[in-house]
């Protein structure tokens, strides 16, 4: 695979990082009038240099990359490490969906985040993230992509905790970053195992190159230990991308300003895990193991996930277990060996939850923090933009065809159908019923239905300005368009994003990849058949017969109750895991810290007051006394000696 | 043999009176007595210079400066002599086991190697001088360091007073 | 001089007495300028011993040594009764166990 070295890479990462230190800067100074300019600005044109180095990678023939070495690392005994970036097809991607989505979120904060004093802070962490995650994507290394995994991993407990003065955002950012760090410590065992195997090998590397490249020779040294790497590393995946079962902190997460939840919560940084999978996918296709697990977890994440959001009240809610369970049907993509169709619905997911969260943002802005949608209702009229916006990714999520995610869904349930995986396939094809539902009752009880909401706060609504519709309206064509990328059965172009991909991704061995023609129109139509009852259900529900949802809510009261309450999952956890931590660090607070601990210095301390009160009445202060004690010692000194003489 | 008894019975005189008398000008008298008695000694131990230097350094001008302060401060009999009784006991008995035991050791037949003969012009002035200007040269010239250190540290403390 | 009939044993046994007479008044007087004689006393008793070993020895350093004890028994005389004007000046007296300012 030719390699083409370029210096542009780096200033791709560098350009957010100096903003961050401009908008350090800026806050200091005009408490955020720069900071408008600047945050926006820096990711802006990081995203035309993405732009630029994407052109030059396609004007290079198939398979090839752009490499940038910056410096040496880390070199230490076996191991060296290189800061070094490169940009592949999967990285190209990722890249133009980070730089390119990421300048969208920007630019809408400017409006949502209009009245708020802290701008300056607020873009400081977004455009650290935005770094740290081009750093996860552009690493060429194992060990440099953590840098990233870490650094966004932080930025979202920042930015989650954004609001610091609320209690609850407080504790929403460290439960986000408690599950991230069990997902970590698997992540990092991980590595330490991959890299031992690797040593073993005598190819003591972390490059992902090399691992991709080594992955056979591995599974021949020894076959349990991709498969132990694998999980481990899966592990560390369910942490991020919020998978079954780490992905509790999720729903949390959108306690931080909307944005976040965007930019952050379901475009970008919840995906890494399934990047990582991808990027890692020669040493996956070696354990067919793994695989299976990790196709297990995506659906089951899937199915689990939707069905808590039929439910669900508060419409950000709604959309943060809709991410947990489409990043299921990525992680499914992954596990079914269709690894260029999860990352298609990753890079499709990116747009229409994109768009989501913000039309659902604007919402919040114009209703003044109000996102219960009992509270909402009827918003269509004011606000005419957001609510198409919101119909458009609601018709995408769903798998309308035409938009988005009918492709790309569609990519993952047939390849999942196809492989054999058919428990999977069904509990997905369920969810995209259920996903169906849920968004279009979440669209009906916003934007159509009675008015709900605060009287007062419904006579100021107004349209949101240009600033925030704009980027709307963009993700809006992204959403509808950007699923013409792929499509199926070699209609007009055909897969243009999976041949595009193809060159960095492995094929599961004997996987044989297409249906007849009527095997997959027939899957095409039943995904197309439930998306599409899924929708007029909830018209069912919400619009013509508004009564029906209470009577089959009192008719399964206890199914109700569950999904009301997130199958308890927190209040399961929190018994099992919580309480039980919480009382052992309890015990070793009072007993081991304050009892034995602190009693044990304290006594020394005390032992040690007290024989020093005795000893200082020895310091008279007298000089004669200390002569006397000083003619003590000679006197003994000499008598010893005359004793010794005289032979005693 | 009978000039050393009588040395040592002044000497021993003089001191008792420096410890134990009331009135600080006897004490500096009765240590110039005792200072005498050393230089006496001095010069039956072979060490003329010493014996001329001990009478001009010590006696003429050590005890003239204890004297001067003396008057200085025009310094009555002390009213209280002693330490507390403690003090002056644990003193007085361990002052006596070091003096026993150091009389008692000193007084030990000396078991080196002793040379039967001296040179025939040892404690001459010559000899003292030789030696102090050859061998011991460096310490000779900081001793005048620490001279002039003295002399300046005593000006200084001196002149704080007012 | 010849002195043969002097053996060191009494030089020294005079010397150990003066040295404890010494180290009892230190002790024993109140009075920090008789302390101070005291001081002297015991100088001199060590000043004995060194010119009876070097004597005994064959060996002048025992006499050198003397001489440098001279000197700085000369200059902590200077400085010691500067010393002790000072704090007689502050103090109004000369009685050592008022100096106690550093008692634990």
């Amino acid at each position: 695979m030719p390699e083409v070295q370029t210096d542009i890479l780096r200033w791709i990462v560098l350009l957010p990082l100096a903003g961050v230190v401009l908008n350090v800067a800026a806050a200091v100074t005009d408490r955020g009038k720069l900071a408008r300019l600047i945050g926006p600005a820096s990711i802006l044109s990081a995203f035309v240099l993405a732009v630029i180095a994407v052109a030059q990678l396609a004007a290079l023939p198939s398979g090839a990359a752009l490499v940038d070495d910056v410096y040496r690392w880390i070199d230490a005994g076996k191991l060296s490490v290189d800061l070094t970036f490169r940009v592949d097809a999967l990285t190209a991607m990722m890249l133009l969906i980070i730089t390119g989505i990421g300048s969208l979120i920007h630019i809408y904060s400017l409006g949502y985040m209009d009245h708020e004093n802290d701008v300056a802070r607020f873009f400081a962490y977004m455009n650290l993230f935005v770094a740290s995650m081009l750093v996860l994507v552009l690493a060429d290394s194992l060990v440099l992509l953590f840098v990233g995994w870490e650094g966004v991993g932080a930025c979202s407990y920042l930015l989650i905790g954004f609001w610091y003065t609320e209690p609850a955002n407080v504790d929403a950012g460290q439960k986000a970053m408690i599950a991230n760090r069990l997902g970590d410590a698997a992540f990092l065992i991980g590595m330490f195992v991959l890299f031992w195997g690797m040593a073993d090998l005598g190819l003591p590397s972390l490059k992902i190159g090399v691992i991709n490249i080594a992955a056979p020779l591995l599974a021949a040294q020894s076959p349990w230990l991709p498969t132990l790497v694998c999980l481990l590393l899966l592990v560390g995946a369910t942490g991020k991308s919020a998978q079954i079962p780490l992905y509790i902190w999720l729903p949390d997460a959108m306690a931080g300003p909307t944005p976040v939840s965007a930019l952050i919560h379901a475009a970008t940084m919840v995906t890494a895990g399934v990047y990582m999978m991808a990027r890692l996918s020669f040493l996956y296709v070696q354990t067919p193991v793994a695989l299976e697990i990790v196709a297990l977890i995506g659906a089951a994440t899937c199915f689990f996930a939707a069905t808590i959001a039929l439910v669900q009240d508060d419409l950000k809610k709604v959309l943060a277990y809709s991410t947990v369970s489409q990043i299921g049907y990525m992680v499914l993509g992954i596990g079914v060996g269709a690894f260029s169709a999860g990352l298609f619905h990753l890079l499709t997911h990116a747009f229409f939850k994109a768009l989501l969260f913000l039309a659902a943002g604007a919402v919040m802005h114009a209703m003044h923090g109000e996102i219960r949608m009992s509270k909402l209702g009827g918003l269509a009229k004011k606000m005419p933009i957001t609510s198409k916006a919101f119909f458009i990714g609601s018709l995408a999520i769903a798998g309308v065809p035409g938009l988005s995610a009918f492709f790309s869904k569609d990519m993952v349930l047939e390849a999942a159908f196809v492989g054999g995986h058919h428990l999977a396939w069904l509990l997905a094809l369920v969810a995209a019923g259920f996903t169906a539902f849920y968004i279009f009752r979440s669209y009906f009880l916003t934007f159509h239905t009675e008015e709900r909401g605060d009287p007062e706060k419904m006579a100021h609504l107004h349209e949101m300005p240009a600033v925030m519709t704009v980027p709307l309206m963009i993700l809006a064509l992204g959403a509808i368009g950007i699923g013409w990328l792929g499509l199926p059965g070699g209609l007009l172009w055909g897969d243009a994003l999976g041949g595009w991909l193809a060159p960095v991704l492995a094929k599961v061995p004997g996987h044989h990849g297409h249906p007849s023609t009527a095997t997959m129109l027939g899957l095409m139509g039943i995904t197309t058949a439930m998306a599409l009852s899924g929708i007029g259900v909830a018209w069912l529900f919400y619009i013509r017969s508004p009564e029906l949802p209470d009577r089959l809510a009192s008719r399964c009261a206890g199914l109700h109750r569950t999904l009301l309450n997130k199958y308890w999952i927190d209040e399961i956890y929190d018994a099992l895991v919580v309480r039980p931590y919480a009382a052992w660090s309890r015990f070793a607070w009072r007993v081991i810290d304050s009892t034995i601990i602190d009693g044990t210095i304290n006594g020394l301390a005390t032992s040690v007051s007290f024989s020093a009160a005795l000893w200082r009445r020895l310091q008279s202060g007298d000089v004669q006394h200390y002569a006397l004690a000083t003619l003590a010692g000679a006197a003994l000194l000499v008598g010893g000696a005359w004793a010794l003489a005289a032979g005693f | 043999m009978i000039a050393f008894w009588i040395v040592a019975l002044f000497a021993l005189v003089g001191a008792l009176v420096v410890v134990l008398h009331r009135n600080p000008v006897y004490s500096a008298l009765g240590l110039v007595l005792t200072l005498f008695q050393v230089a006496v000694l001095f010069a039956l131990l072979d060490a003329p210079l010493l014996a001329l230097l001990q009478v001009m350094v010590y006696a003429g001008a050590i005890v003239v400066l204890f004297l001067f302060v003396i008057m200085l401060l025009s310094l009555e009999p002390e009213k209280r002599l002693a330490a507390p009784f403690p003090v002056a006991v644990a003193g007085l008995v361990l002052a006596a086991t070091l003096g026993f035991g150091l009389v008692v050791s000193g007084t030990l037949p000396l078991r080196s190697g002793v040379p039967s003969r001296l040179p025939a012009d040892f404690g001459s002035p010559e000899s003292l001088a030789t030696n102090l200007f050859t061998k011991h040269q460096l310490p000779f010239e900081l001793t005048s360091v620490l001279l002039l250190v003295a002399v300046v540290g005593a000006v200084v403390l001196a002149r704080r007073r007012s | 001089m010849d002195l043969a009939g002097l053996p060191p044993e009494y030089p020294l046994g005079l010397a150990a007495a003066l040295f404890a007479i010494g180290a009892f008044g230190v002790v024993f007087r109140r009075s920090v300028i008789v302390v101070l004689m005291c001081i002297e006393l015991m100088l001199n008793a060590v000043n004995i011993t060194f010119v009876a070993f070097g004597r005994e020895l064959g060996d002048m350093a025992g006499q050198v040594m003397v001489f440098f004890v001279m000197t700085v028994a000369a200059a902590e005389v200077a400085v010691g009764l500067a010393i002790l004007l000072v704090a007689f000046s502050r103090r109004k007296t000369l009685d050592g166990d008022e100096f106690a300012s550093l008692r634990g």
